[in-house]
């Protein structure tokens, strides 16, 4: 890529779809692979946007990702309409979960998402309103 | 350890994946909560799990796990079987559940843990 190009990729989260959820992750680590980005950085990227996508899937019905890579980075833009986050302390703290059983018995709502994406980000940046709906946003520096 | 020796050790029977089967396995995860694995870092990890749906394979695909245990005798689906194969993930399946199937490789030497930050 040279050097003002800035990749962009958009897919949309389908509702309430468990099987294909992750699929949206599962390119854009691809691309990253294929633009020959370290597999440390990859595998960051790929473990916080999949739990983005995740959530989008368990907690509101979808929505749409939007990825931006330039030379340096890649940012990562899950955005849905759902129920929004009342407590975004409370959501950031490791166990603190509100998925029911049903999301439970699929192997998510450990309470690890949003520690997990945080952890694996460079910066992360979560805006949020009740009955309106949550954007996250994913920086994952390259070097 | 390779992978034919995890077989071997956990009497498991080999459901995809022959690929990687001389791949060295240096520390394991058992874990039935995949946002759990995910707080995992490691190379050359074995996955145990007791769950069995396809987001166990998108897990070990963002984690580069290469090879997946399924414990207390589940037998997963053939979408989860294509799903696994078509990402170069070996699936094994063993009788034994996940407390005896972990104590069995950490006897045998796979006693790796992963790094939390």
């Amino acid at each position: 890529m040279g050097l003002s190009n800035v990749l962009k990729l958009h897919f949309d989260i389908p509702a309430n779809d468990f099987v294909s959820a992750g699929e949206a992750s599962s390119s854009v680590k691809k691309t990253l692979s294929q633009l020959g980005i370290a597999p440390q950085v990859i595998k960051k990227s790929a473990i916080a946007m999949y739990e983005a996508e995740i959530n989008a899937v368990i907690h509101a019905n979808g929505g749409t990702a939007d990825i931006e890579i330039d030379q340096d980075k890649v940012i990562i833009k899950i955005q849905d309409e759902g129920p929004g986050i009342p407590d975004l302390d409370l959501a950031m703290q490791e166990g603190f979960s509100t998925a029911p059983d049903t999301v439970r018995q699929m192997g998510f709502g450990a309470g690890m998402g949003l520690p997990n994406m945080k952890r694996y980000a460079d910066e992360l940046k979560i805006n949020t309103e009740v009955g309106r709906g949550t954007t996250v946003i994913i920086r994952v520096n390259f070097a | 350890m390779k992978v034919r020796e995890i077989i071997e050790i956990l009497d498991a029977e080999l459901l995809s994946g022959s690929e990687n089967l001389d791949l060295e396995i240096y520390s394991a995860c058992g874990a039935d909560l995949m946002s759990d694995v995910m707080a995992y870092v490691k190379e050359n990890v074995l996955l145990l799990t007791g769950l069995v749906n396809p987001q166990v394979v998108r897990t070990a695909e963002m984690m580069d796990i290469k090879v997946i245990a399924f414990v207390r005798g589940k037998n997963p689906v053939q979408n989860i079987l294509d799903l696994a194969k078509d990402k170069g993930i070996t699936v094994i399946a063993t009788k034994h559940p996940m407390f005896i199937a972990c104590g069995k490789l950490y006897s045998a030497g796979i006693t790796g843990r992963g790094v939390w930050d």
